[in-house]
């Protein structure tokens, strides 16, 4: 198969910049055009080993990166996203051109991929279990995620846990992991083996990097994985760590409020939420450090063998 | 007929989905999405049979569309309810308009059809309650300006567009189908005077169809933005058919009622487009008889070249060199029906100089 490494990077800027670069990321393609060459190094430091399909396959979004044109690209540089024609957010600074670009495909599938009930939430398998850490910004969940993967847990995504309404089951749509401020050096100290993107401080949420998903993650994207907890982390600073039990109804809420489109599907929203509820034990998860917090994970995996 | 767009050629004999290949059916679904007619194209493919044997990815982005559409139609009937319960009082009919009543009727032009406003139309002289009454349950009008409130109040045919306060749904509360400053007024009592009850559903009324038809062609074709031109054309076809086979004698009376209200040039503009474009089929009859609207020849070769470009599906794969002209030209073409010229210039001057960049006015 096609992967963005194998393309090389004069092909992957002509890609780019004519037809579009159709790249595959869990169930869904993505036809990606952009005349900004930083993209199509960006996207060969993290995407390399994604798949390129060619264009007998309709693709599921229209994502366009464009510079302005005249001369308002000299002063102040940005970047504009385009979603087939539509612009859903206002530029960004040019040095935001990656960050932007995951925010973009992470919008993609958060405002159409109604297949699934989409929680915005990390989620990592071993051994056939998923666990879902569903988290506002700031409670941890990334680094947490990022951690987990760089000890072996297989990335599904780090923030779109796509539950099928059919079954239950979670299809992965593993991409890299988002690092915010302080979480990048943590990771860089705890799995030196990682590799990130250059970080780009001043954005929205403040620095951000980019962990790359191990190979073995992107390569088993069409596996899908069976929901065992949600584990709703919360870090602080010299915190224990402590896995308090969450009542089932406290958790469906909580679970509701961190999907994008429960409401929008009615009552298959609310069941397929049930279903997960039913088929997951749910706790509230504080801690401290990242060893601490490995080691319960494993304790957990190890109760469910 | 092979200029016209992919989506418009679908629209117009939708079994034609069945033949398309995968960079076809790519473009068809960007076009189909961008001109808000996404569900309805998952609506037709189901409706002809075709959605089991279409490609599987195919078959699942229509699904997204769909699904979105359900909850539309949920949230709509729902917001009825609660603008029902809040003007419980007044004894007035609640009289529906446009996507809204395609929706409580239960008609087929609701088939796929989103739309982000609750539609409705009350006595002049009940304004002032109705308003009242809405507040009262929550919703609040979004148009603080003195300027707007001024324009929307003397010179609008509606109220300024309120918003409830915790849902974030908005209602256009209407007196009338055309703004008071227009040059043609039609006499709303007549439209209410024909509305017609909602069966199994007290109080709720929409228009007569004749009524709602040419409604929906007013608001076509006086329009200045056109981003939803094709799907608004769509919405007459399928009232145009469906009223045609349904409602006995509907297509003799459409052309007396238009001359009633003074609308024979939007009819004639609604059955020339729709014919043309989407091939209604319109009796030769009727036609005829609504030549009474056809404008000087002069300007209907202008008209017919704005028209056709604007009712493309607002996608980047319809646009064409003039398209932004055109887009330009029926801008200051609605403004004109809108309002007299010194009038126009006079708001026009007003918006583009005093009013705020970057907030949404909803409005010219």
């Amino acid at each position: 198969m096609l992967t963005v490494a194998a393309l090389g990077q004069p092909e992957l800027r002509a890609r780019l910049r004519g037809p579009g670069l159709r790249l595959r990321t869990g169930p869904f393609i993505s036809c990606i055009r952009s005349s900004v060459p930083a993209l199509g190094v960006a996207l060969a430091r993290m995407y390399g080993d994604y798949p390129v399909l060619e264009d007998d396959v309709p693709a599921d979004f229209d994502v366009l990166l464009r510079r302005p044109r005249g001369l308002r690209r000299l002063v102040k540089p940005q970047v504009f996203f385009h979603y087939d024609g539509m612009e859903p957010f206002q530029p960004l600074p040019l040095a935001q051109l990656y960050p932007m670009f995951e925010w973009a495909m992470n919008w993609c599938v958060s405002s159409h991929a109604h297949s699934w009930l989409v929680i915005h939430a990390a989620v990592v398998e071993k051994e056939g279990k998923a666990v879902i850490l569903p988290a506002p910004p700031g409670s941890g969940k990334s680094t947490l995620c990022a951690a987990l993967v760089a000890r072996g847990w297989r990335l599904l995504s780090d923030e779109l846990t796509l539950v099928r309404l059919e079954d239950g089951r979670i299809d992965p749509v593993p991409r890299p992991v988002s690092l915010k401020n302080a979480s990048i050096d943590v990771i860089r100290a705890w799995a030196p083996q990682a590799q990130l993107s250059p970080p780009v401080a001043d954005t929205m949420k403040g620095t951000v990097a980019h962990m790359r998903p191990p190979q073995a993650s992107v390569v088993r994207a069409d596996e899908p994985a069976s929901p065992a907890w949600i584990v709703f982390p919360q870090w602080r600073a010299g915190a224990p760590v402590e896995l308090v039990p969450v009542p089932q109804a406290r958790a469906h809420l909580r679970l509701a409020e961190n999907a994008f489109n429960y409401s929008l599907l009615g009552a298959a929203g609310f069941a397929t939420a049930a279903r997960l509820i039913d088929a997951t034990r749910t706790f509230d998860f504080s801690y401290g450090a990242l060893d601490d917090a490995m080691a319960v994970f494993e304790r957990l995996l190890a109760e469910r063998r | 007929m092979t200029a016209l767009p992919l989506l418009t050629r679908v629209l117009r004999q939708p079994p034609s989905m069945a033949q398309l290949g995968a960079p076809e059916w790519e473009l068809l679904l960007r076009q189909a999405v961008a001109a808000d007619l996404g569900a309805t194209l998952a609506l037709l493919a189901e409706e002809h049979g075709l959605l089991k044997a279409l490609p599987p990815r195919v078959q699942r982005r229509l699904e997204w569309e769909r699904r979105g559409w359900q909850r539309h139609g949920q949230a709509v009937c729902f917001e009825v309810r609660q603008v029902q319960h809040a003007l419980r009082t007044t004894g007035l009919p609640l009289i529906l308009l446009k996507g809204t009543a395609y929706v409580a009727a239960g008609l087929p032009a609701a088939a796929g059809r989103l739309f982000s406003d609750v539609d409705i139309l009350v006595p002049k002289a009940s304004l002032h309650e109705v308003e009242g009454l809405l507040m009262a349950h929550g919703w609040a009008s979004s148009h603080h300006d003195a300027y707007d409130q001024r324009y929307y109040r003397e010179w609008m045919h509606e109220l300024p567009p309120m918003q409830h306060m915790r849902r974030g749904t908005a209602i256009d509360v209407h007196h009338a189908i055309l703004p008071e400053t227009a040059r043609v007024r039609p006499d709303p009592a007549l439209l209410r005077a024909a509305a017609r009850p909602l069966p199994d559903q007290p109080g709720l009324f929409v228009l007569a169809p004749c009524d709602m038809v040419l409604h929906s062609a007013v608001h076509l074709f006086s329009e200045g933005e056109y981003d939803h031109g094709l799907r608004d054309l769509f919405d007459l076809h399928r009232l145009l058919c469906h009223f045609g086979a349904n409602e006995p004698g509907f297509w003799k009376a459409l052309s007396l009622r238009a001359r009633e209200l003074e609308l024979t040039r939007p009819l004639f503009y609604a059955l020339r487009y729709c014919a043309r474009l989407l091939g209604t089929p319109v009796p030769a009859a009727t036609m005829t008889a609504a030549e009474a609207g056809r404008p000087n020849p002069a300007l209907l070769a202008l008209m017919d070249a704005l028209f056709t470009r604007a009712l493309r599906p607002m996608h980047p794969s319809c646009a064409g060199p003039l398209t932004p002209l055109s887009d330009g030209m029926l801008f200051i073409r609605g403004n004109w029906l809108r309002m007299p010229p010194f009038m126009l210039s006079r708001h026009l001057f007003r918006k583009a100089f005093f009013t705020p960049r970057n907030v949404k006015s909803g409005q010219v």
